[in-house]
């Protein structure tokens, strides 16, 4: 496996399309950390310096969108691009049936190719916060304290868990479909329903199953519902996950009744409180991963290499 | 000597349709293995096989000694194959490329390198093997490809169509390689073509196939004899005059099984040695004879008619 690993690593690192993502992911993500750090430094009497850093991350500042939810958007986008051709380009060179007549198993080649782009997945997040936290300490004049860094690396797990599904889907459709630009077009067409359209959705649903909606608990059934739907998206999991993971001060998932936020004192969450809620998120993300990742392995195990 | 292939009933099905029909076939050791048939005979689906790179639906296969399906790697690690218009990673070099392979094969580095520059020399493109595949032309691809299966220093090779594609000069090149390999490293070759005149000088066997069904396998000089018994006779008869009505005459001798016209006079097979009679009929018609030559099939005409037949 570790051949394969090398070889994908590598090529990741030298193709042209990973340098463009690489330019466009950290200049904005410069952008939008700047941006927020200069306004976190104009106000400080109004933010609570105990997190400041998190709250680069997440603050939207002056600009359209925070680093977080810029990532969210742009996360599947990475994965979509290091997986869509990683077996159909293969295929369309005519190496796959060369390389699968060596003597090595088969699920180490695929093995080989996820676990290389996850690499690169983590590599690019792991330097994007890295930068942060850089710019950070020269605009803020201090560096992140233990805590914030705890929550960055965790934010760096999820991160990964949820590129890594993308990576997973695109693998997968660049197996089903041999022509890579169906893959690509297929694993689009999944993200923008499953980032855009879910809502959607979910919200004709939950109209349709709480059709009167004048009382509070039909609300808030209405939103339950929901959420329900929406978290089959691993969008909305993500996003849901760095809400609370890097806002310590987040206890609940979208609105909540006055009568369930009485008497909740506005602390801030220990971290391994944050974990407890967002625990059931990973989790599934996880799985996400590895049932995409699983039919792969089970469809590729037993298909016929023809050249 | 032992078997290398070694195939028994083998079968393969895509739904509807039977791709390789109860094939049993051998390649011995040292050996050079002509596997003959026409396009979509299920040559390919049969290397497949033999490589685990498909499974077959019934029958049995061993290729030095190991099952294809259950224990691939090991037959990976003996067997080298190269897959009919076969791909390389166009931007790296050759070397690269061969060193990929040398590292999926578990060859240590220094031996690799070394592999790679011998196995380079050997099919000629020492001199290039430093420049990015995609500069190559597709002769120059092909013998790469061979190149590549040579790193891992197998004991058998497998060739899907090596000399398709590729003009004359190219194909005489490839398969003087093919040959050199055989006579100077005792490396047992399987190939595959669809172009018998290609290939019947260096074959030492033949297998061919039509419809998933292998028709006859064996020597070239005894295949004309096994496949054609009982009507090996074949004359070329040329008259001069006008011969209308010759030609239902000479249907009407008995032992005449088919007439084929041919530019200059006809071409009889028959099932008996019918020239007296064909002389006498030339002669009640007033004709002249001008020629009546017995013509052994060669091995060109069993194959031709085999796929006329299919």
């Amino acid at each position: 496996m570790s051949v394969v690993f090398w070889k994908e690593l590598a090529d990741h690192f030298s193709s042209r399309r990973f340098m463009i993502l690489l330019i466009l992911i950290v200049f904005s993500g410069l952008w939008a950390a700047y941006a927020t750090g200069q306004e976190i430094r104009e106000n400080t009497e109004t933010v609570p310096s105990q997190y400041a850093f998190l709250l680069l991350l997440t603050s939207s500042g002056e600009t359209l969108f925070s680093l977080a939810t810029f990532l969210g958007f742009f996360g599947p986008l990475v994965g979509i691009t290091l997986g869509f051709d990683s077996i159909s380009g293969e295929y369309a060179r005519g190496t796959l049936s060369r390389v699968l007549s060596q003597p090595i198993y088969r699920d180490s080649f695929i093995n080989g190719k996820f676990f290389a782009g996850l690499a690169t997945v983590a590599v690019l997040w792991g330097s994007i916060l890295l930068l942060v936290i850089g710019l950070g300490t020269t605009i803020l004049g201090f560096p992140p304290n233990n805590e914030e860094i705890w929550r960055m690396l965790i934010f760096t797990m999820v991160g990964i868990f949820y590129v890594g599904f993308w990576l997973a889907l695109a693998m997968l459709f660049s197996l089903l479909f041999q022509k890579t630009v169906t893959a690509a077009l297929a694993s689009m067409a999944v993200w923008l329903f499953l980032s855009l359209f879910v809502t959607i959705v979910s919200a004709g649903i939950a109209g349709l199953i709480v059709p009167d909606a004048t009382s509070p608990e039909a609300l808030a059934r209405r939103a339950d519902i929901e959420n329900v739907i929406d978290r089959i998206s691993p969008t909305t999991l993500f996003s849901e996950s760095v809400g609370i993971l890097l806002n310590p001060a987040a206890r609940v998932f979208g609105f909540a009744l006055q009568s369930q936020a009485e008497g909740i004192l506005p602390t801030p969450l220990a971290l391994n409180q944050s974990l407890n809620l967002i625990w059931p998120h990973i989790t599934t993300m996880f799985a996400l991963v590895a049932v995409c990742f699983g039919i792969s392995y089970i469809i590729f195990m037993r298909a016929e290499i023809r050249a | 000597m032992s078997a290398v292939v070694e195939t028994s009933n083998l079968s393969k099905r895509y739904r509807e349709t039977l791709a390789v029909n109860a094939l049993t076939l051998t390649v011995q050791e040292g050996e050079i293995f002509g596997f003959l048939g026409p396009n979509g005979a299920g040559k390919t689906t049969t290397i497949l096989m033999l490589l685990g790179l498909t499974e077959p639906t019934s029958g049995q296969v061993a290729v030095c000694g190991f099952n294809p399906t259950r224990e691939s790697l090991e037959v990976k690690r003996r067997v080298g194959y190269l897959p009919e218009n076969p791909g390389f990673y166009d931007d790296i070099s050759a070397k690269e490329n061969l060193l990929y392979m040398a590292r999926l094969n578990r060859i240590p580095e220094d031996q690799a390198r070394r592999r790679t520059a011998d196995v380079l020399e050997q099919v000629g493109l020492a001199d290039d093997g430093r420049r990015l595949v995609k500069e190559y032309s597709r002769g120059m691809k092909q013998r790469l490809g061979i190149a590549e299966v040579l790193v891992k220093n197998p004991t058998a090779i497998i060739l899907d169509e090596p000399t398709l594609g590729i003009d004359p000069d190219g194909a005489i090149r490839i398969l003087e390689i093919i040959k050199n390999l055989n006579r100077q490293q005792g490396l047992t070759v399987m190939l595959s073509s669809h172009q018998l005149q290609q290939v019947q000088e260096i074959c030492s066997r033949v297998g061919i196939i039509v419809k998933g069904k292998l028709i006859v396998q064996g020597q070239m000089d005894e295949l004309g004899k096994s496949i054609l018994k009982g009507r090996q006779w074949n004359f070329l008869l040329e008259v001069r005059g006008m011969a209308d009505g010759l030609e239902r005459d000479l249907q009407s001798i008995a032992g005449v099984d088919e007439i084929e016209k041919r530019p200059l006079g006809w071409f009889l097979r028959c099932t008996s040695d019918v020239r007296p009679e064909v002389v006498d009929t030339v002669r009640r018609r007033g004709l002249q004879l001008l020629q009546l030559r017995s013509e052994d099939p060669t091995l060109e005409e069993i194959y031709l008619k085999y796929f006329r037949e299919a």
